[in-house]
């Protein structure tokens, strides 16, 4: 919302260290930040930069799930997915929306996405090679995207707040479904476990990388905790999610995929073995495997609805037309 | 493509007996697409029965600033009922 009037109003505060001040002074009041509030340039960009990418995640996270929904193995599971692929296009336009109250319109962030100056979830770039892995990644991709939203219902600004609460009611759904697909693999056929074994195999780095760098390496953390953009650091979210996780694959008689995972009584949480950070950063840098694929694939609908956008925005200025002739007889 | 698609707000009514709530906005190039949008985008669970849309150039907004002219009801506490005393005996008023 209201984001009309700001797009191309210039962005920019008086940054003097009084407003400086009385704004972390708001944020420290636990006082939402409105779009037409004042705001320093950095907490503005930021956002734009955070709600932008999430919102592009959630847009070319359909392409790898899309891409099993004609091979579900059953209509039940057909009519679950394609729910879930829709919820994750809206999940999308809920974000674009709330980035758009800061004074950067849909077109622009389009274009940042296909000419790659806009990054999205490092975790789309790996492909889906089995069905297993539309399970794995409603079980672990979307229970991890849970770990990082469910602190970002209590976000400083309040448009991504709002988008964060409805986008958290609906995902629960999509972690539960996708464990019940990993569950009844895991209790199938010796062939089927398998299956989920190797899935989670491949799926188990990359979703614990989708909290992003160590706290030490990470360079955005500091101010967005003090502007409460954030409230738990990447590696406080990561610990929560796999002590959650570990469990849940115990159950289905799985094993994760390393083998300095052990319980850590003195910390109360699990100790994990190191993170490969060289592919992390290949793949955010978009030598992923699926990386040219997806962004190809964004860029075909965006060229291929070129014609559908001209003709419907043609159509309603003939209409209008059409009406203000009638209004004038 | 030489156009912005407009923007509109879009508010739903979660049952007759409540007001409409803003919910988000979309975008869509008339109101014909734009409520369609908003069914696809915002009722996937059954959100409501009623769905305005209303072209976000359409609202006019007050401005946050001037939000301390608004009723402040500190400054004013002889709007409020308990500034009147009233006997107890009287009963419940």
């Amino acid at each position: 919302m209201y984001s009309q009037g700001l797009i191309g109003a210039d962005g920019r505060t008086e940054e003097t260290p009084e407003f400086l001040a009385a704004f972390q002074a708001r944020v420290d009041a636990e006082q939402k930040i409105e779009p037409n509030d004042d705001m320093p340039e950095g907490y503005r960009r930021t956002l734009v930069r955070q709600i932008g990418q999430h919102a592009h995640s959630e847009i070319v996270g359909m392409l790898p799930e899309g891409n099993w929904i004609t091979r579900a193995p059953s209509l039940r599971r057909k009519a679950a997915l394609l729910a879930k692929v829709q919820d994750e296009g809206g999940h999308g336009l809920y974000l674009y929306s709330a980035a758009e109250t800061l004074g950067v319109t849909r077109k622009q962030m389009t274009e940042e996405l296909l000419d790659g100056r806009a990054k999205y979830s490092s975790i789309f770039n790996y492909p889906t090679l089995s069905w297993a892995d539309i399970g794995t990644i409603g079980w672990l991709v979307d229970g991890a995207a849970i770990m990082n939203q469910i602190p970002l219902c209590r976000c400083s600004y309040g448009p991504y707040a709002r988008a964060m609460i409805r986008v958290c009611k609906e995902e629960s759904f999509h972690q539960r479904q996708g464990y019940e697909i990993v569950m009844t693999l895991a209790r199938g056929t010796p062939e089927q476990k398998a299956m989920a074994q190797d899935s989670l195999n491949r799926w188990w780095w990359p979703s614990i990388m989708m909290f992003g760098p160590h706290d030490a390496d990470s360079q955005h953390s500091d101010q967005s905790m003090a502007w409460k953009i954030k409230r738990f650091t990447n590696d406080e979210l990561r610990q929560k999610f796999i002590d959650a996780t570990v469990p849940q694959a115990e159950f289905l008689g799985l094993t994760i995929p390393d083998p300095e995972l052990k319980w850590n009584e003195e910390k109360g949480g699990y100790d994990h073995g190191p993170i490969d950070w060289d592919e992390f950063w290949r793949v955010v840098k978009g030598f992923g495997p699926c990386a040219r694929d997806r962004v190809a694939a964004r860029k075909k609908a965006w060229d291929d609805g070129e014609w559908v956008r001209e003709a419907a925005l043609a159509h309603a200025e003939k209409r209008r037309a059409r009406k203000l002739a009638v209004a004038a007889e | 493509m030489t156009g912005e698609v407009p923007l509109w707000e879009v508010f739903i009514r979660p049952r007759n007996g409540l007001s409409h709530k803003h919910v988000g906005s979309l975008h869509a190039t008339d109101e014909v697409m734009a409520l369609q949008a908003a069914r696809d985008v915002y009722t996937r669970r059954g959100e409501g029965n009623s769905i305005w849309v209303v072209p976000s150039a359409a609202i006019t907004a007050s401005d946050p600033d001037q939000a301390g002219e608004n009723f402040e009801p500190g400054e004013k506490i002889y709007r409020h009922p308990t500034f009147y005393d009233i006997p107890e005996q009287v009963g419940h008023m």
